[in-house]
């Protein structure tokens, strides 16, 4: 057959000569290149004490914003939702009373908002979606576990922790 | 016979005892190391600080596995094979001279040796081929092909590279006159070693060693791509544990061998100096701490190349054995033969 390209390249096996017949050269560079790993850097990470620094555009698991007077951004606006390509966002909307001031920042707010993460694919929609700033996908891994029901996270997950009143 | 010398040979043959099960658990936790220095990686650090509790850890497990015993299995042989494999390997540190005999101020000399036997090499010799019956009645025990077929292996192989390592020892005999280890460890003084006069000798008994221990790129009896487990494919929990520990065992005490016959045991260059500066009690034993150095020297050079040398093909071993290393030890026995004519007669 007509070789296709010019690059065929014929190999000739030229008989062994005297020093590689007696192997222990080889031998001998072998144990060399060896020993040269031996005082390398390992290149493994003790990973549950050290962890690696994630990528600045990482997207972990969601933590819903608390506002600088410590109230809770989200409105139950549904836009979040709404953008969820995988439908993991559910969300009960309730109205503030007057002495929930404190704990809401907008008239309305989510009384129930859950997130089930194993449908979340962490694509981050929700957060480019959301108007009020108050859903980030900045935390860590999500953690493994054994039952479905433990993967939908209600808001005792999410919420940021509140501010500490000095 | 008095009370004192049993004493004195007693707690040696428990210290040397102990000393070589130590030092073949510790082998198990360095060979895991250092494979994983060579490979870039950590290796067992979880157990201890930088996993040195690693050795126990295993031993236990070892001792908690279930015993399993093959129902048309030769239960007899299958449990004294583990056993023999353990026993040959131990009773090998009995002629090796650990050290220069330590004069006490009471004027009594304390060799550091269990017993100075006139035919030192050939005991070694001896035991060390008797180790390959424990791997022969337990592969054959077990009633396993695989197994079976590790032990025809083992002993095919055993059996090739004694006589190579046989000649090997004759060209150094013929070297030192004698076959008492302690005789030939004294000869060495200083820095008169072995390996200077019989270097090929050297390579050829490190090879044979190799061989003998069944260690990378001999190990074609226990390799797993091809054999399963090997000879001990059939065996569980501790008799497990005893071969793995008995192939250890057997790395330290080829080891001290090698040290001894070849890189003069005990000997040090500048010994008589620190003979004088420390006395005569303090300067056998750093003379002992110089030979352990070269025992660990060796058996690291063991493991390092394990993880270098990929394992040889059954007719490459047997081409090797036959048609390489025993025409060149013949050679060497000649040429040793007639060098040392000629420096004698003039």
């Amino acid at each position: 057959m007509e070789p296709l390209t010019s690059k065929k390249k014929i190999l000739i096996q030229k008989p062994l000569n005297f020093a590689e017949r007696m192997y222990l050269p080889a031998l001998g560079k072998g144990l060399a290149i060896t020993i040269s790993h031996f005082f390398k850097k390992e290149a493994t990470i003790r990973y549950p004490e050290v962890q690696r620094e994630m990528s600045i555009n990482w997207r972990g698991m969601h933590s819903l914003k608390r506002d600088e007077n410590g109230k809770e951004r989200c409105t139950a606006c549904g836009l979040c939702a709404l953008s969820c390509p995988a439908e993991a966002i559910t969300m009960i909307a309730a109205e503030r009373k007057p002495e929930e001031k404190d704990l809401y920042r907008e008239e309305k707010y989510a009384a129930v908002y859950e997130i089930n993460m194993l449908r979340c694919i962490f694509c981050g929609l929700c957060e480019e979606a959301c108007p009020k700033e108050a859903i980030y996908l900045d935390g860590p891994i999500v953690p493994s576990d054994y039952l479905r029901k433990d993967f939908i996270y209600g808001k005792d997950k999410l919420v940021e922790e509140p501010l500490v009143k000095k | 016979m008095d009370i004192s010398f049993v004493i004195e040979k007693f707690v040696l043959v428990a210290i040397i005892f102990g000393i070589s099960l130590v030092i073949a658990m510790y082998s198990t936790y360095a060979e895991r190391k250092v494979a994983a220095f060579l490979q870039d990686r950590l290796g067992p650090d979880r157990a201890g600080p930088f996993g040195i509790l690693q050795p126990l850890a295993d031993g236990l497990k070892m001792f908690m596995k279930e015993e399993i015993i093959p129902t048309h299995a030769n239960k007899w042989l299958f449990m004294v094979g583990p056993g023999l494999a353990m026993l040959t390997a131990c009773i090998g540190t009995a002629v090796i001279p650990w050290g220069s005999p330590i004069t006490t101020a009471a004027g009594r000399i304390i060799p550091l040796q269990v017993t100075d036997i006139n035919v030192g090499v050939l005991y070694i010799f001896g035991v060390v081929s008797l180790s390959v019956y424990g791997v022969m009645i337990g592969g054959w025990a077990s009633n396993n092909k695989y197994s079976l077929l590790s032990a025809i292996r083992a002993a095919s192989q055993n059996i090739s590279y004694e006589v190579a390592m046989g000649l090997s020892i004759i060209a150094l005999l013929l070297v030192t006159n004698t076959m008492s280890l302690k005789e030939i460890v004294e000869m060495q003084h200083g820095w008169h070693w072995n390996v200077l006069y019989q270097p090929l000798g050297f390579l050829l008994f490190i090879i044979c060693a190799f061989a003998e221990t069944n260690r990378a790129p001999f190990d074609l009896p226990e390799c797993e791509t091809e054999l399963i487990g090997g000879y001990h494919t059939e065996y569980s929990s501790m008799k497990l544990g005893f071969y793995l520990f008995a192939e250890y065992i057997n790395m330290f005490v080829s080891s001290a061998v090698m040290a001894t016959l070849y890189f003069g045991g005990y000997n040090y260059p500048g010994m008589d100096w620190v003979l004088t500066q420390v006395g005569p009690v303090i300067a056998p034993l750093i003379g002992t701490a110089v030979l352990f150095a070269k025992i660990f020297a060796f058996i690291f050079f063991f493991m390092w190349v394990r993880w270098t040398i990929p394992r040889f093909r059954y007719d490459q071993l047997m081409h090797l054995g036959w048609k390489v290393l025993i025409p060149i030890a013949i050679a060497n026995v000649i040429v040793t033969g007639i060098v040392i004519a000629i420096v004698e007669k003039f």
